[in-house]
């Protein structure tokens, strides 16, 4: 049987990455809690998931000139913008309290994509050392 | 590497913010500087704040979609059109020809509640990047156990 690390590791390196960037995210939001006509965005879990889990129709580059790093539509949806519970009269809709709970939120599942990377890993090691 | 980014991110936030913090600084202290014309007074100061855009052709959408943005800008300091505070009074001695004398518009209720909040925001883009040192010092950790 032969091992391979991306099947053994799971999805819990995708998972780190994704907190990593929704933690990037999250932090840009509270970056412009006062900034004017800022609307806070986040990333749905759910829709990364199945980004990552079943591809949806890549885009093709049939002619040269086509840049397919520019824009990548089939993602483009995944970043959404917040609806907010109450409006501000600057038209910024960020709302530091939820963000702050959110992106601790977000460190803890961090945390815990990390733990379980980690004993996947460690597993991996007694597997190879024979313990 | 996203996490490194989230560095970036929150240090432009305490440098926005410390720039607010200074222009409050700034008119408080001036906030009694009496003048005899109305060109010539202290008019309030306030830093107007911008999202920092990312250049999609330097740095291409990653595999999660949209960049998240690179944190806040002060695009200028503004200085307030507010009608200046005028005051009769002849024996002053930067009194006019009319015996008026200027103070500036600044508003020092104002200028605590704006300094709270600088200070607050300030606080809490430290909090962040306190938490994403942590994340990245734990990614450094991993598989060492």
């Amino acid at each position: 049987m032969a091992i391979s690390f991306d099947s053994a590791l799971g999805i819990h390196d995708e998972a780190l990455l994704f907190r990593a960037r929704r933690a990037e995210v999250l932090s840009n939001n509270i970056a412009n809690a006062d900034t004017p006509n800022y609307k806070a965005r986040d990333i749905e879990f759910s829709a990364a998931l199945e980004s990552v889990s079943q591809p949806r129709m890549k885009q093709v580059a049939t002619s040269s000139s086509h840049n397919t790093e520019l824009l990548s539509p089939d993602l483009a949806a995944d970043m959404m913008f917040r609806i907010p519970n109450q409006a501000s009269v600057d038209g910024n809709t960020v709302e530091l309290q939820q963000e702050m709970a959110r992106y601790t939120e977000n460190a803890m599942e961090y945390q815990a994509s990390f733990q379980f990377l980690n004993k996947k890993i460690s597993g991996l090691k007694s597997a190879i050392k024979g313990e | 590497m996203s996490l490194s980014n989230v560095f970036n991110i929150a240090g432009s936030a305490m440098n926005a913010q410390t720039i607010r913090l200074n222009t409050t600084a700034s008119n408080l202290a001036n906030a009694e500087s009496v003048s005899s014309s109305v060109d010539e007074t202290y008019r309030s100061r306030k830093p107007v704040f911008a999202v920092q855009q990312v250049d999609p052709l330097v740095e291409p959408e990653n595999e999660f979609g949209q960049a998240a943005g690179q944190g806040v800008q002060v695009l200028g300091i503004v200085e307030s059109d507010a009608e200046l505070r005028q005051e009769y009074n002849p024996a002053h001695p930067m009194a006019d020809e009319q015996g008026y004398i200027y103070y500036p518009n600044v508003n020092v209720v104002e200028e605590m509640a704006d300094m709270i909040s600088a200070s607050r925001s300030f606080q809490i883009n430290t909090e962040i990047m306190n938490t994403a040192k942590q994340m990245l010092q734990q990614t450094l950790r991993l598989g060492q156990q």
